[in-house]
């Protein structure tokens, strides 16, 4: 048998609800029929989870995401403020002869308690959310939660995939969040190919245009997949053929898909036809990263 | 006092920009008309300029956080910076770069390899993060931005938008902002729901939007703003709209309404307007009026509609 050299490919959008996830899970399901490949699913939409809703993986494994907060030993501090001088994020403050630590500020980097003279700061792990592997069927499945009220999703992304890597497997598809700013560039980071999904409308292409510039700045090669398309919204085609996007599926605009979507079904369950569409992708984007 | 409504979702695409265009209309339609300044907040993917017709009035950059830059002159390659840097984000000498040199979509700007580096040869420089802009629109001032894509900070540029509309409600004695917000929990999201009066909280009957919708309530309650929640595209799933109430009554939330599932909400939206200009009369329509009278008797605000 040829063995495949291992594939990465990155559903993202830009826009958030155009379908990331719907294409994400059937693709996964689509070439997981194919028993020769070993699927990996990587849901890094770590604030907003839901791949795991349409595959319904069993988790076997978890793992806390930490960051190290410091904490100050009053007995040692002299209140000399160099903590605070290196500080980028205003997280350590000295108020007369008391120094205080804001958590919710700190990033976790460490540099106050590398630059303290007296080594009066130690550092204690703080919970920032959770990660979770296990098996959904065939595919391998995992993923980030952050927890409520934290504001980085960097962090547990960059684990998330950092974590994974002891289950090699020959393709990952990695769930992206919406939008185009720090977590969907650390999504999208490392794949060999980036999937858009948008809609046929003028909030999707907007926010389209934004996520294919993150993909061409990162220099990783893009096809699209238009999602409830009606075929009437020519200024996306225009786009496409102007930026020499090319479009690999059209699922048309439908009211029972969206009816079979809000059920809980995958759309290869509700389009089966789109399995075979599916991995003729793949084969596509193999064909273009090679 | 200036009222804050914000509304937010967790999930994207159930129709937070459509809903926001949708109450800046009925605040201008309001007997008496409420003055509103609006600010969108969902910086790396705008959308409410796109239904609003905003003439641009002023634009300004907005710098944001700093990266960490090595000089190759005086790096002696020791390496410090490498172990000291929690983010991964030193590049060590490669075949492809033959110094030291800093992945500047990793670097969290945190300064420590700065601070370590014991040659000096580390400084930090300012990125230009985006711009935010001041825009007269169809329904009032309105203050967006542009996020670079790929860069950080997104949650300082809400503050920045935010700021400035407050500032201008209280110039124009307007008694009501209203924020587009970000989809999410993270940082944007708590940066635009800080020191809201309200946050109303779209959601659509599918499983991920009801998922998501738990996890929006939870973030709003765990920084003390009272919310309240819509079912966009509720006959979608009668019974996940069912499930979605029962959920809310149990943590006491009140569901303001339901509004149906309608194409017209998108072609409004292609003709770049929102539904209630493109036809007041429609039950989607008509479901937001309902809605905003419930937003406006909450706020204390004066007046509503029929």
């Amino acid at each position: 048998m040829m063995h495949q050299t291992p594939l990465k490919i990155a559903v993202a959008s830009g826009k958030g609800g155009t379908g990331k996830t719907t294409v994400a899970t059937s693709l996964a399901l689509s070439l997981a029929k194919n028993l020769t490949e070993t699927v990996m699913f990587l849901d890094c939409d770590v604030e907003a989870p839901n791949a795991h809703l349409f595959l319904k993986p069993e988790f076997s494994d978890q793992k806390q995401v930490e960051v190290l907060i410091p904490r100050v030993n009053e007995t040692l501090c002299t209140h000399c403020g160099k903590c605070t001088e290196v500080c980028q994020f205003q997280a350590i403050a000295v108020l007369g002869q008391r120094t205080l630590v804001f958590p919710q500020l700190c990033h976790g980097c460490g540099s106050c308690t590398m630059i303290c003279p007296t080594n009066a700061i130690q550092e204690n792990p703080k919970s920032i959310g959770i990660l979770q592997k296990g098996k959904a069927e065939q595919i391998e499945f995992a993923r980030g939660v952050m927890d409520i009220g934290e504001p980085m999703a960097v962090p547990i992304i960059r684990q998330l995939k950092k974590w994974v890597k002891s289950t090699p497997s020959q393709i990952t598809i990695v769930d992206s969040p919406p939008g185009t700013a720090c977590p969907v560039v650390e999504s999208m980071r490392g794949s060999d190919f980036i999937l858009l999904v948008t809609e046929p409308t003028p909030f999707g292409l907007h926010d389209l245009r934004l996520a294919h510039q993150v993909a061409k700045e990162l220099n990783i090669p893009t096809g699209l997949i238009i999602n409830r398309d009606n075929g009437e919204f020519k200024e996306l085609d225009n786009y496409c053929k102007a930026e020499n996007l090319p479009v690999f599926l059209r699922i048309p605009f439908q009211r029972t898909i969206a009816e079979g979507i809000a059920n809980g079904h995958t759309l290869v369950d509700i389009l089966p036809e789109t399995i075979l569409s599916f991995q003729e992708i793949c084969q596509t984007i193999r064909n273009i990263v090679k | 006092m200036i009222k804050q409504l914000v509304i937010l979702s967790g999930k994207g695409g159930t129709g937070k920009t459509s809903l926001t265009a949708a109450f800046a209309n009925l605040a201008k339609r309001n007997i008496p008309p409420i003055k509103a300044v609006l600010a969108d907040a969902d910086v790396d993917a705008a959308n409410l300029e796109l239904v609003t017709q905003p003439t641009l009035l002023e634009a300004h950059e907005f710098i944001g956080g700093e990266i960490a830059i090595i000089n190759s002159n005086l790096c002696m390659s020791c390496g410090i910076c490498e172990q000291v840097c929690r983010f991964d984000a030193i590049i060590p000498p490669n075949s492809n770069h033959p110094a030291y040199q800093v992945d500047t979509v990793a670097c969290d700007g945190c300064a420590a390899c700065v601070y370590q580096c014991p040659e000096e040869a580390i400084s930090m420089v300012s990125q230009r993060a985006g711009s935010w802009y001041h825009s007269d629109s169809l329904y009032g001032d309105l203050f967006h931005a542009d996020l670079i894509p790929a860069q950080e900070n997104s949650g300082k540029l809400v503050t920045v938008v935010k700021q400035n509309g407050r500032l201008k409600a209280l110039d124009t004695n307007a008694p009501l902002l209203i924020i587009d917000g970000p989809p999410g929990i993270g940082c944007p999201v708590i940066s635009a729901i800080a020191g809201a009066d309200l946050g109303v909280i779209v959601t659509e009957p599918t499983p991920a939007g009801a998922h998501d919708l738990e996890r929006a309530l939870q973030t709003i309650q765990h920084f003390h703003i009272p919310a309240l929640v819509v079912v966009n595209k509720a006959d979608l799933n009668p019974a996940m709209t069912d499930a979605i109430k029962t959920y809310c009554a149990e943590k006491q939330i009140e569901v303001l309404g339901e509004i149906p599932y309608d194409s017209s909400m998108s072609d409004a939206m292609k003709l770049g307007k929102d539904i209630i200009a493109y036809n007041p009369d429609l039950p989607a329509s008509q479901a937001l009026i309902l809605i905003w009278n419930k937003i406006i008797k909450y706020l204390s605000l004066d007046g509503g509609l029929t």
